[in-house]
């Protein structure tokens, strides 16, 4: 086998491992999952009303704010299951089969890339309750089979880029506590974004941030892809961030593997 | 030929603590070596830089022919190692862990499974493969990890500690595996701090202290290295134990046991140089034991300290 085929076969190994422990110890992907059907059950019903009517549409009110939601709670939900991982990966690190792994000869980053692709299909799985309450909720998306199809790529791209910032951020934790804490700046940036509100509400300082952080482009590239309205640069300018966010967390979390203490 | 693990030089230090100050180890391939040492000595240190788990501050390490910095790799496919901290999957059954395993080995399918089922049956494991290892015994999780290790068909092995914490049975169950694993050619590095797992299992024996080799040899070399070995001559009555005694006069007399106890190395030189005295002088010995220092003595002999407590039962 070549080296690249290798590494495919043993991060497709390490993957069908992370799937089976997920699957026997489904706790972390439950309590991820509700959290965001939490949230989108809450501003529907109880802020829906009145945020809808702040965004000037034709109809307002609470069903035009689920449209307007439920693109941010899905990126919401992305950054909750990343959450997921980096607490999972902090616990694995705690098996002594992870020394194992280190001193067999696999590709040494199979082992991150079986969590990072298992994180991406969790994430996948744990965002179709969060649709379905939204549609039952209320949710009208407008998006065509194709437009479905580039929404699912897409999310599945951010999870990608997050998931491997998470796993770098579950390996810097020197406990789990601490990969629990870690990621929850995640789960603030679609506030501080365009997930719940436009930014053009926000003051002058807080506008230029949410303008310039990635989740904004993110929920504004799924946001189109879904309910149809201007994407303009931000699908281009999402490609870039998760490339970037992707790359980094990729070097570093490489780096904290190789440098582990032994146990 | 090149030993399967040589060790020259290798120092780590964890911050200002000196773990390892110049170990120098040699392990011919086929044989079994043991570093002996209490807590703290740096033999977990040792297994883990041989093992390319952490890398070393100074010093040449070379496992099966290659260099542990350079050629993680290469070494990696001819180890396995099994530490103090059981190295399986607990959310796995026993037979997906073997599985898991021979994936990562690209065993294959067939290969795989035939070769996890020979392991199951040599390790008394059949009935507990399907159950999750958090439900084993302590010695039965031992042999799994073991068997996941042996997958690989390695040439060198690595036992950390391997019996430490398990019940006297099971301890026997591991010391069997590692005999079967000499028998098949496989060259093994154990650390311990069972005087009796050294003796019973090693060819030879290093006692690791303060980061280095204090002394190394087989077992009886080592018992010989401390002083207090003696002959005991015994005499069928007063007479001759006296003549004898002036023979040696450095020796102690045990007059109620009609015994001598003459100061000796323990090599054969010095007791035939004894023997051939004792017939010029033409003095009839009843009987004659050598008197040994057991690995007991020996520890406290050239470590300054008494061995760590037996293993509890």
């Amino acid at each position: 086998m070549t080296a690249m085929g290798l590494t495919i076969s043993d991060s497709t190994t390490m993957l069908r491992r992370n799937l089976t422990r997920a699957k026997r110890y489904p706790g972390l992907t439950l309590i991820t999952a509700a959290v965001p059907i939490v949230m989108l059950l809450l501003f529907v019903f109880v802020f829906g009303g009145t945020l809808g009517a702040g965004l000037g549409g034709p109809s307002g009110g609470r069903a035009e704010y689920a449209d307007y939601l439920t693109p941010g709670l899905l990126v919401l939900a992305v950054g909750a299951a990343a959450q997921g991982t980096a607490i999972a990966v902090a616990m694995d690190m705690t098996e002594g089969i992870i020394a194992r792994f280190r001193t067999m000869s696999i590709s040494r980053g199979a082992v991150l890339a079986g969590h990072v692709v298992g994180a991406v299909v969790q994430t996948l799985i744990g965002l179709v309750p969060v649709v379905g309450v939204a549609l039952l909720v209320g949710f009208r998306p407008s998006a065509n089979a194709l437009e479905w199809l580039a929404a699912i790529g897409f999310v599945a791209l951010v999870s990608f880029a997050i998931s491997w910032f998470c796993v770098a951020l579950g390996l810097h934790s020197k406990t789990v506590e601490g990969a629990s804490n870690l990621p929850m700046p995640l789960m603030l940036l679609p506030f501080f974004g365009s997930g719940f509100v436009p930014v053009d509400s926000m003051p002058a300082g807080l506008r230029w941030f949410a303008e310039h952080q990635p989740f904004t482009p993110f929920i504004e590239t799924l946001r189109g892809l879904l309910t149809g309205t201007e994407i303009g640069s931000s699908a281009v300018i999402s490609g870039a961030w998760c490339a970037v966010i992707a790359l980094v967390g990729y070097l570093w979390a490489r780096r904290n593997y190789e440098n582990r203490p032994a146990r | 030929m090149e030993p399967a693990i040589s060790v020259r030089g290798l120092r780590k230090s964890f911050g200002d603590q000196v773990v390892l100050d110049g170990l120098d180890l040699t392990v011919p391939e086929g044989s079994v070596f043991a570093l002996l040492g209490p807590n703290g000595s740096g033999k977990t240190t040792t297994v883990d830089i041989l093992s390319t788990l952490t890398p070393a501050d100074a010093g040449q390490v070379r496992v099966a022919g290659f260099d542990v910095a350079r050629e993680a790799r290469s070494v990696r496919g001819a180890i396995a190692v099994t530490g103090q901290f059981t190295a399986v999957d607990n959310l796995l059954t026993g037979a997906e862990n073997l599985r898991l395993v021979a994936d990562l080995l690209h065993l294959g399918r067939t290969k795989g499974a035939a070769r996890a089922a020979d392991l199951l049956e040599r390790f008394d494991l059949v009935e507990a493969a399907t159950a999750h290892p958090s439900t084993y015994s302590g010695g039965m999780r031992r042999k799994l990890d073991l068997a996941m290790g042996l997958m690989g068909e390695p040439r060198i092995v690595f036992l950390d500690e391997p019996t430490t914490g398990l019940d006297p049975r099971s301890r026997r169950a591991v010391w069997d595996v590692v005999r079967g694993l000499v028998a098949d050619g496989v060259t093994v590095l154990l650390t311990t701090q069972y005087l009796e797992e050294a003796d019973q299992l090693a060819d030879r024996i290093g006692v690791l202290d303060g980061g280095r080799l204090v002394a190394e040899g087989t077992a009886t070399e080592l018992k010989r290295q401390v002083p207090g070995a003696s002959v005991r001559l015994l005499f069928a009555d007063r007479r001759p134990l006296d003549e004898a005694a002036r023979l040696f006069p450095s020796a102690a007399v045990d007059a109620d046991a009609l015994a001598l106890d003459v100061p000796s190395d323990g090599g054969v030189r010095a007791l035939k140089d004894v023997l051939a005295r004792l017939d010029d002088a033409a003095i009839e010995v009843a009987d004659l034991t050598l008197q040994i220092p057991d690995l007991d003595d020996v520890f406290l002999a050239l470590t300054g300290r008494p061995t760590p407590e037996e293993v509890p039962s």
